[in-house]
């Protein structure tokens, strides 16, 4: 972000202070990154029920009979094959199969799709999406009138009133304590819980609404250190981390949400050509294997050894932490394809000392949803 | 906020308990409340020479590291042991079991340039 560019806060920045959060910058937002603790934060979402911020990230409309045809263009996966009420996971692309962004998009209606993009990202994606638009179609940003909550955890569903209601990955137009909102049944923490997105003039009303009524399901607002916490654990890609422009969802692995069946799209064709020559980085999850101090973000990976000389840099860190749930220092980077498979011991580089670690299966944490 | 009266601070915000030739090293209330969630201590060891205003020492939050300095320059002569288990008495008990290192001074003057209670206090605006 530019210096001159304003910093953009929430409809909840009073209510943030109002808890007691401490405020960072983020993707251009002054966002909370941790109210009371970071590992208390994670803890509830774990074991009982947490709420989220989410109104700095952006929404757009995308509209019309060519609505279809225009997001498949656009997007990697295939959103023909989602139904009316159902979301997916996909990624906005340039020529080069380079992540411009990762969104989940949402079928409200027959041909009208919304998008949740990443607040960093919303002016840079809106405008590559008028662009590059194959068809006359109808294109919102509802981002500034737009907020949302993230309400996550295994008591979720019975604060919402909700055991039976909305299917995973599903989403519906619902009043939540007397507001119109879009409720969806995903999130960015691997448990059980919802994304309510609703008008900006609302949303206090419904955090304060949400934290009275889950006291007693031990509700407690969180920040982004615990979202952070929580996303690493389940190995969910961080753009700007784990992806950028210069970086492909091949490489990424996230093939599977790339749909090379389904005709021509942004990206196909670089993407194509990778596929078949095969990727030459990978992006892996790794645990520490010995204490060791947390692993951070551009820290060296390293092939296996205490033994400087021998040893030899395969890779870098994208993201890292001390997992709260495991006890153990966790995180992902991108190593070169032939060091990449499971089980591999290698090394992480922390000031100068290198510490063992194994390449991981992912997700790192087992959650049954 | 805790700012005990028997103790000098630094500005980078480490405070000194002298006692006779030894200073007791650890950070402040203030210190750990901005960091929070501490996992991870990592010490200078026992026989190393530390230098005052240099990188000593660094404490690991679950979000970030952050750099220690000695308050004072001299030999560490012991260091907490008991953080490499419980990294979390820092957060706990940061003037009390939460001690990082001891160091015997070469120069007591340094003393001097290091702040009272009451400037420490002004320096974080309490």
């Amino acid at each position: 972000m530019s210096s001159t560019e304003k910093i953009k806060r929430t409809p909840l920045y009073a209510a943030h202070l109002e808890w007691g959060a401490k405020m960072v910058a983020f993707g251009g937002w002054e966002m909370p990154v941790v109210y009371s603790s970071i590992l208390e934060e994670h803890a509830a979402v774990r074991e009982r029920v947490g709420l989220f911020d989410i109104s700095h990230m952006g929404e757009v409309l995308v509209a019309g009979p060519n609505a279809e045809a225009v997001l498949n263009h656009l997007l990697t996966n295939d959103v023909r094959k989602i139904a009316v009420g159902q979301a997916q996971y996909t990624l906005l692309c340039n020529e080069q199969g380079g992540v411009i962004d990762d969104l989940i998009v949402y079928r409200i209606e027959a041909t009208v799709y919304l998008l949740v993009i990443n607040a960093a990202n919303i002016e840079k994606d809106f405008s590559w999406m008028n662009a590059q638009a194959s068809a006359a179609v109808v294109l919102e940003n509802e981002s500034d009138k737009t907020a949302g909550l993230a309400l996550q955890g295994p008591n979720a569903a019975k604060l919402l009133g909700h055991e039976g209601g909305i299917v995973h990955f599903h989403i519906e137009r619902q009043s939540v304590f007397g507001k119109e909102c879009w409720v969806a049944r995903t999130g960015y923490t691997g448990e059980d819980g919802f994304e309510i997105l609703c008008g900006a003039g609302d949303v206090t009303e419904l955090w304060s609404e949400l934290l009275r009524r889950g006291a007693e399901f031990g509700i407690k607002p969180c920040g982004l250190g615990a979202r952070d916490t929580l996303r690493l654990e389940m190995c969910y890609p961080l753009h700007g981390n784990e992806m950028n422009e210069e970086t492909t969802p091949l490489e990424a692995d996230l093939g599977k949400f790339v749909a090379f069946g389904k005709g021509d799209f942004i990206g196909r064709a670089a993407l194509a050509e990778q596929k078949e020559k095969g990727v030459t980085r990978k992006l892996i999850a790794f645990t520490m294997t010995e204490k060791s101090p947390p692993p951070r973000t551009h820290y060296p990976i390293m092939t296996a050894g205490r033994d400087a000389c021998a040893t030899k840099r395969i890779g870098e860190v994208t993201s890292g932490t001390q997992s709260p749930t495991l006890g153990i220092g966790i995180g992902m980077g991108y190593v070169e394809t032939k060091s990449a498979a499971i089980g591999s011991k290698i090394g992480i580089e922390i000031r100068g000392k290198t510490y063992a670690a194994t390449i991981e299966k992912k997700p790192l944490l087992e959650r049954g949803k | 906020m805790s700012i005990p009266k028997n103790l000098k601070y630094a500005k980078t915000h480490e405070w000194v308990r002298v006692d006779g030739n030894v200073a007791v090293v650890g950070i402040t209330d203030h210190a750990q409340q901005e960091l929070t969630d501490i996992v991870y201590v990592e010490l200078p060891s026992v026989g190393a020479q530390v230098e005052a205003t240099k990188e000593s020492a660094v404490v690991e939050s679950v979000k970030a590291a952050s750099d220690i300095y000695a308050p004072v320059s001299g030999e560490i002569v012991a260091a907490n042991e008991e953080l490499s288990s419980a990294p979390e008495l820092v957060n706990e008990d940061p003037y009390g079991k939460g001690w990082l290192f001891k160091v015997k001074m070469s120069d007591h003057a340094e003393l001097d340039e290091l702040l009272s209670p009451d400037d420490y206090s002004h320096h974080i605006g309490a």
